[in-house]
């Protein structure tokens, strides 16, 4: 473990397991809905909720960003409800309709202002630049309890580290009206845990975690991990709670080791550099899908599925 | 503005007008194989489908660097990334069908890691020196602008016989959309039909990524069915505004982008798309925002003017300031809220009326609680005639009482 891990390699792998993490620990309630596409949808309207921050403020300040993407995210879930409800069309189209709509607002845009100059482009929103988060100031291991090192840490860090609090304390908090909500919306309501307003805030929820997230790693995590591990987890218990540990392990082991693999993986093989560590994280939490979907102990759910699946 | 109107009317030059009718044709294919889809109630498999293609681009794109040629040589890139997307697909099928895990799910999995891994081979290429991997940046989101001649043409060809297969198959695609184990008496296989239907929406996918970039061709399949939606009840005619609907956005879109340089093709047919869509919302007649709305207000007024004549029928007061204003309106009481002649006429047909339902109501029940705003309306529009005929045998007229 040198100096140079440090610098260049703690940041980034501690930034994409916060990012994995948060959005890992919402996206169990969104498979078990069957809603994961809605964190999709909200990750790519952020880009015209960035944009415009941006023209307004003209800056590329973290704040002001978070509050138009969070915007355009409830303008969308509002929009896609209309759509839904006035065209009687499936919820999929509807949201098919609505993100494809913004996002393209978004790039449209993006390539009419000067944005492009402050590096903020359509590539940076889809794969993020994990790699370029590094901490020079950290020359050795004291740089941990060193003020003026700490101070140099990119921002991004300290706000995931917020974003995963606020999600584990929203999860604590309202736990049982999520899994009631979701295995039982009429019993819910029957006694009075309000579903409606549990997913309304879990879907807040996903907004605010896709778009801290989606600035530091880009959108292509943030999909994957609200959907890949919980999907993984699902195929490996029966219960809840374990399938949320279940996926927050997982979510955390594909952020390392797709970090590792991207930067250190070219080299082992021969190659002279490192390939996308957003994209690697990606591909390593599908593969350990794809290895629950062949080999999970729950993957057919019940034993008639199961005899009706391998028939 | 005269470069729209000449770019509209395909006299800016041999390759703008070429690019224009090659969007425009994809647009038309897209619309159509999208309405089935939608029918089929898979519209967001095309999001998959667009992901899909990036592993199999830059794929491609090494594979024909590796062996000495060209990587942008677009033929080629096509077919790898039709390659990967249909094994994207297989695997959403795969997951869907033998796990516990939902479509969305599936669809979501598959976009998400297939575009990690096409980002992967990206980065690789980056590395391969041959300075000429902006070509596959434009994928993303789509350029006519700089579009070959050879390419445009290409599009062009391969569009218009998507659209023709899509033209042929239509009727098993309309059979099993609606109704899978009908389709299946009638001796249409509807697996073979399913996959043709995957196939051919892979098939529009992968031609309009150059032009539209695979971020947001997917649009143009969900977007102009969706609109289509509002405007008719009927899948033969909504298969062919949909048609027309993504023909003329892509149309739109592609002269719009030609206009200037820097405008995205992609981005640019999408929001046509959607301003479309957003007149349909709003104006269509059949289930449009407005004419809801006006449907709502009649239904209001008329059910309001009934139930004043009712009140008046039976010497009640009306209080309701809104029944006092539409029965004024219709001349029925004068300003003291006193009945006129014409109003006292309308007040006892419309309890004759009333009378005939309650009669009804008591000799049918079952009938009339099935029946939707059953006592509401004029029951001449409600029930058959020879019904009233046989009601109006039975009727008592002393249960009119005004």
């Amino acid at each position: 473990m040198s100096a140079e891990f440090l610098q260049l390699s703690l940041v980034p792998i501690l930034i994409g397991t916060f990012a994995s993490v948060a959005c890992a620990l919402l996206g169990n309630f969104l498979v078990l809905r069957r809603q994961s596409l809605i964190g999709d949808a909200v990750s790519h309207v952020a880009l015209p909720g960035i944009v415009l921050a941006f023209l307004v403020t003209g800056t590329i300040a973290a704040w002001p960003m978070l509050v138009g993407a969070a915007a355009t995210a409830i303008v969308a879930v509002l929009l896609i409800e209309l759509i839904r409800r006035v065209g009687r069309v499936e919820p999929g189209a509807a949201m098919g309709v609505v993100f494809t709509a913004l996002f393209a607002a978004g790039v449209l845009l993006l390539e009419q202002s000067d944005a492009s100059s402050v590096h903020l482009d359509v590539q940076h929103a889809l794969y993020g630049n994990l790699e370029s988060l590094i901490w020079i100031a950290a020359e050795d291991w004291h740089a941990l309890f060193d003020q003026t090192a700490l101070a140099e840490l990119p921002p991004q860090l300290p706000r995931l580290a917020v974003v995963l609090i606020a999600v584990v304390l929203f999860l604590i908090v309202a736990w049982k009206e999520l899994v009631i909500g979701t295995f039982d919306p009429e019993f819910a309501r029957s006694i009075g845990a309000r579903p409606t307003l549990a997913s309304l805030a879990l879907v807040i929820m996903v907004a605010v975690g896709a778009v801290a997230a989606f600035d530091a790693v880009g959108s292509i995590i943030v999909i994957a991990m609200f959907i890949c591990p919980p999907a993984t987890a699902r195929l490996m218990t029966n219960r809840i709670a374990p399938q949320v540990a279940w996926s927050v392990a997982i979510a955390a082991f594909s952020a390392v080791a797709g970090y590792v693999l991207a930067g250190y993986g070219p080299l082992w093989i021969g190659a002279n550099s490192s390939v996308s560590a957003a994209g690697m994280i990606a591909t390593v939490a599908g593969i350990l899908m794809g290895l629950a979907c062949l080999f999970g102990p729950q993957r057919y759910g019940s034993s008639v599925a199961a005899r009706r699946a391998l028939r | 503005m005269d470069a729209l109107i000449s770019a509209l009317l395909f006299s800016a030059g041999y390759n703008t007008a070429l690019v224009t009718l090659g969007a425009a044709l994809l647009g038309a294919s897209a619309g159509a194989i999208g309405a089935f889809i939608l029918l089929r109630k898979r519209s967001l498999v095309s999001d998959a489908i667009s992901h899909g293609t990036l592993p199999g681009l830059a794929a491609a794109f090494i594979l024909m660097v590796a062996l000495g040629g060209d990587g942008r040589f677009l033929p080629g890139l096509l077919i790898g990334a039709a390659a990967s997307s249909a094994i994207g697909l297989f695997f959403v099928e795969w997951i869907a069908r033998r796990t516990r895990l939902g479509e969305d799910a599936a669809i979501g999995a598959v976009l998400s890691v297939f575009f990690g891994a096409g980002v992967v081979l990206m980065t690789v290429i980056q590395t391969l020196e041959s300075g000429r991997q902006a070509g596959i940046a434009t994928f993303l989101l789509g350029s006519a602008a700089g579009m070959l001649r050879s390419e445009a043409e290409t599009i062009a060809v391969a569009a218009l016989l998507a659209g023709l297969a899509i033209f042929v198959l239509r009727r098993p695609f309309t059979l099993v959309c609606f109704d899978p184990e009908y389709a299946a008496t009638r001796g249409i296989d509807v697996r073979m039909t399913d996959f043709a239907m995957m196939g051919l929406l892979l098939a529009v996918t992968v031609i309009g990524l150059k032009v539209a970039g695979l971020v947001l061709i997917v649009a143009l399949t969900i977007i102009p069915p969706v609109a289509a939606r509002f405007w008719t009840e009927r899948p033969g005619r909504m298969v062919l505004i949909a048609t027309g609907l993504g023909a003329l956005a892509a149309y739109f879109g592609a002269a719009l982008s030609s206009i200037a340089a820097g405008l995205p093709t992609g981005a640019l047919i999408v929001l046509c798309a959607f301003a479309l869509f957003l007149v349909s919302l709003v104006f269509s007649p059949v289930r449009g925002l407005l004419a809801t709305a006006l449907s709502r207000y009649r239904f209001q007024k008329m059910v309001h003017e009934r139930q004043g004549l009712l009140a008046l029928a039976r010497g009640e007061p009306v209080y309701d300031a809104y029944t006092l204003k539409v029965l004024r309106g219709r001349g029925f009481i004068r300003r003291d809220g006193v009945a006129t002649d014409a109003g006292r006429e309308a007040a006892a047909s419309v309890a004759r009326d009333e009378a005939l339902w309650s009669l009804y109501r008591r000799l049918h029940p079952e009938e009339a609680a099935s029946m939707e705003h059953s006592g509401l309306l004029p029951i001449a529009e409600a029930l058959p005639p020879d019904v009233i005929e046989d009601l109006d045998r039975q009727f008592k007229p002393r249960e009119v009482r005004i």
